[in-house]
């Protein structure tokens, strides 16, 4: 296959070996880990400036405007000025508030999204760990974010930020239940839950097309609830400015309120990972079934660059929905979880277990 | 009905108010303690059928405040301009319509703050734009040296 | 275990607290400076008391010590969206008063005017109710178009919002050359875009969800609390001053009067957005058969009014404007009081937001489409 080629496995292979041959062996690991994790703080930091970047320039086309266009060119320096002005600014902490609480929610919530994105393969050989359990582990992990939301809620000390927590809360927990759901409807198409595996079975064409009828449904129930969970989009109820100040990250200023908004950001760039890996095929260029020349001609683009473009255009959708549709009132949200998306999942994945029993796919 | 008629049917059932034509519509001056009744009637009569107010005013006059009411009828489509004098300007008291009509609630909110006249009966008397211890500004008698500029 | 068990405590029993939490004054919702003060029980809202008087600049107090064509400069700051509407009130008053009539290309002139001063209003009010309910964008769209009308409005008039054109006895300077052309081009254009909100809002399913059966407000109710305006008509209330008691050009055209039965958000909703066509409509038997003439009267120097009482009412963008003028035959008023719509249609919020949400209160002031120093003055 040509996009052997792009494998990162040769890379990562030889690294591995330079340190065993030379360094103790714990020692290496140690090394290897800090290598890993410098690597993905300094793409979690790059991602998600660009991201709010971005968003500033969508939000901007849809409102037939240009955004962000004075610092740098085409204003791509914006959010980085942003951030050192985040970075300059008084960190103003009320007095009154639970001081061990107010400082580990925010630690809390941006340490989510690093262990999710230790799983995500980017490319053939480039993924950090390699679970047999891999989806288990991402629905696991990214349920301890709500502690977050809820402890900057309470530590405020403020009876908004407190609301807002609470609704928040409500809204993610609710919410995980329709992703948690989706995957593993695709679970069962695929038969394993380790990522790189479902990333393989890809190979002959991706499984939004392969699973059609219930994949579709769980591609679709996946993205409406992925928004809710980020609390993204016509669910943003929890931090609307025309509603009661912002929400449960009122009082937080400074780096601090850094975190929560660079945390939503890469949440959403776990969601749309998440959707791409098990509904777009990863890295996995555009095969169609047996049409070899078609085949090697996609197999060009390497498999780093179809993650990209696929994980973009899933960002693109959730920012779409943003900018066009109102917000939904907190019971609606919650209405629409339990009484409609939830027996819509439970009834896609008898769905999708039948069809596999039968062989009706592709 | 007509001015004319309205005119007619208020002068006969109410000697004691004064009812004219004003310059654009009937008016009619009632005594204020007989007010009340007078506007329970106008509502819920159904030959005057008076049951939108339109405006509720109060005017400062040398002797005493007077309170302009502006009715109007939906389903007669006629119109009728209600006046009452307080006592004195000392202590103004009125009784209130708000029991008649509802949004006369606030306008009369809107006359204790700016005149100074308070309701009685009215079921939250409140000023609504100025604080509790300003003075009565629409009053003529109002002096304030930091905030109003005599010429 | 059984006196564990004899304790069972139902929902009913638990006491949730009352708590208190102020809107505004500073807000992004509350269209100008009002203070919401609201007892609210976890996200149910129990009652609203409105406290008003940050804006409030003694207009009345003023307008005794002014000449007449000087209060007609003051009502531009009342209601600011409307401000050719209530400019016409109190010209119109005082031409009644002095029992003089206006020449007819003045007439047209001035309900031209209106007109296209109220789709501006409802435009912005479509814009920023748009950005309360969360579809953000909504906001850039609405003013990108109301920015044209604003145009046509500067070359007239100088001023964007606050035109002070309306004098008495008739318009400052004649209109523009281009006037009528640039009037003819807006309403192609904005024929074609209007529907494009439509589809934006008005039929986007979480819209609906968010505003139909929200607020209901009774035609009982809007009579009583004297709801007048688009809010009123949405309540079965049929109230268009424009109808009952034609002014200026009124008289020489047609137009439908879109009454609502529900009461509703929705249907408030609706009304305004149907008001925009018939705007559109009544501008177009118009702006082709302007008559020719004198665009103003020659007035005395010092406008003096016979003594008396005199009530005008016009129909702004927001319900019934109504001055009433009180003069004893000086050159200045002896009192002036200003009927504001916005005052009656702010005190039914407390009556039909309870039992409702915080964010119903908020789509609830969307449609109300209040402006707070109309209500202060």
């Amino acid at each position: 296959m040509a996009f052997e080629k792009y494998d990162f496995t040769p890379i990562t292979q030889s690294i591995h070996q330079a340190l065993i041959e030379n360094i103790s062996p714990l020692l290496a690991t140690v090394i290897e880990w800090t290598i890993i994790g410098v690597l993905y703080l300094l793409f979690i930091a790059l991602f998600g400036l660009l991201l709010v970047y971005a968003e500033r320039k969508v939000c901007a086309a849809f409102q037939q405007r240009l955004g962000p266009m004075r610092v740098g060119p085409w204003g791509l320096l914006q959010t980085i000025a942003d951030f050192i002005k985040l970075l300059m600014k008084e960190l103003i902490t009320p007095k009154s508030i639970d001081k061990f609480l107010y400082n580990l929610a925010p630690f809390i919530v941006i340490i989510v999204p690093f262990l999710t994105i230790s799983v995500i393969p980017f490319a053939p050989g480039l993924q950090a760990l390699d679970f047999d359990i891999g989806i288990f582990f991402v629905t696991a992990v990214s349920s301890i974010g709500v502690i977050g939301v809820l402890l900057a809620g309470w530590a405020s000390n403020n009876k908004y930020s407190l609301i807002g927590g609470m609704r928040s809360g409500a809204q993610i927990v609710s919410y995980e239940l329709s992703v948690g759901m989706s995957l593993i409807t695709m679970v069962i198409l695929a038969g394993t839950m380790q990522v790189s595996e479902i990333v393989e079975l890809q190979r002959g064409g991706w499984f939004l097309f392969k699973g059609h009828i219930p994949a579709f449904i769980a591609f679709t129930v996946f993205v409406i609830a992925g928004t809710a969970e980020t609390n993204r989009g016509p669910f943003d109820l929890a931090e609307a400015e025309s509603e009661l100040t912002a929400g449960f990250h009122t009082e937080y200023s400074g780096i601090k309120f850094a975190f929560f908004f660079l945390a939503e950001y890469i949440n959403l760039f776990i969601v749309a990972a998440m959707a791409t890996i098990v509904f777009l095929g990863g890295w996995m260029p555009f095969h169609f079934g047996d049409w070899t020349t078609f085949n090697n001609a996609m197999d060009f683009i390497p498999g780093l660059v179809w993650f990209f473009m696929k994980v973009f255009g899933i960002i693109f959708l959730i920012m779409w929905f943003k900018w066009t549709f109102p917000r939904l009132r907190i019971d609606q949200i919650l209405t629409l979880e339990w009484k409609y998306l939830l027996p819509i999942n439970l009834f896609n994945i008898l769905l999708m277990a039948t069809m596999v029993l039968l062989g009706w796919h592709w | 009905m007509t001015n004319e008629q309205l005119i007619e049917q208020l002068s006969s059932a109410y000697p004691d108010a004064v009812v004219k034509q004003g310059s654009q519509y009937p008016e009619i001056l009632i005594p204020h303690d007989k007010m009340h009744t007078f506007m329970q009637k106008l509502k819920s009569d159904s030959a005057f059928a008076f049951d939108y107010l339109v405006c509720q005013s109060g005017v400062d006059y040398p002797a005493f405040i007077q309170v302009v009411y502006h009715l109007e009828s939906t389903t007669h489509k006629h119109f009728l301009v209600v006046k009452t004098n307080t006592a004195d300007r000392e202590t103004p008291a009125l009784d209130t319509v708000a029991d008649i009509w509802p949004t006369a609630e606030f306008h009369e909110d809107e006359i204790f703050d700016l005149l100074g006249i308070t309701f009685n009966n009215h079921p939250h008397l409140r000023r609504l734009f100025l604080d509790e211890n300003w003075g009565f500004p629409l009053r003529k008698d109002y002096k304030d040296d930091i905030h109003v500029v005599e010429r | 275990m059984g006196a564990i068990i004899e304790k069972i405590i139902t929902t009913d029993e638990i006491k949730t607290d009352e708590y208190l939490v102020n809107i505004g004054p500073q807000h992004p919702s509350t269209h100008g400076v009002l203070r919401l003060l609201t007892k609210l029980e976890g996200e149910i809202v129990h009652n609203v008391e409105p406290h008003i008087g940050y804006i409030h600049s003694g207009i009345e107090k003023m307008t005794e010590a002014l000449s007449y064509p000087q209060i007609v400069h003051l009502t531009d700051r009342m209601d600011y969206f409307s401000s050719s509407m209530n400019n016409e009130a109190v010209c119109l008053c005082v031409e009644n008063a002095l029992q003089i009539e206006v020449p007819e290309r003045v007439k047209y002139i001035r309900t031209i005017f209106s007109e296209l001063q109220r789709l501006a209003s409802h435009q912005l009010w479509w814009c920023a109710s748009g950005m309360d309910l969360g579809a953000l964008t909504a906001f850039f769209y609405g003013l990108r178009d109301r920015e044209d009308i604003l145009d046509i409005l500067e070359e007239t008039c100088g001023a964007r919002l606050t035109l002070n054109y309306i004098v008495p006895g008739g318009v400052m300077f004649d209109i523009h050359p281009n006037f009528q052309k640039n009037v003819k081009a807006f309403i192609t254009k904005f024929r074609k875009k209007l529907p494009e909100y439509d589809k934006l809002l008005t039929d986007n399913i979480i819209f609906q969800n968010r505003t139909k059966g929200v607020g209901v407000l009774s035609r009982e109710d809007a009579i009583a609390f004297g709801v007048t305006g688009p809010t009123g008509r949405a309540s079965g209330f049929s109230c268009d001053v424009r109808k009952h008691h034609p002014y200026s050009a009124y008289p020489y055209i047609k137009f439908d009067e879109k009454l609502g039965t529900d009461g509703d958000s929705f249907m408030r909703w609706k009304v305004r957005m149907n008001e925009m066509w018939e705007s559109m409509n009544i501008i177009e038997q118009l702006i082709d058969n302007i008559p020719e003439g004198d665009f103003a009267l020659k007035m005395k120097g010092v406008i003096k009014l016979p003594e008396g009482e005199f009530y005008q009412r016009v129909e702004s963008a927001r319900g019934e404007f109504g001055v009433y003028i009180v003069s004893d035959g000086k050159k200045n008023p002896y009192r002036v009081k200003f009927r504001s719509p916005g005052f009656s249609n702010l005190f039914t919020i407390n009556h039909i937001t309870k039992g409702w949400k915080i964010a119903d209160l908020v789509a609830i002031m969307a449609t109300f489409d209040l402006v707070i120093p109309d209500i202060d003055r």
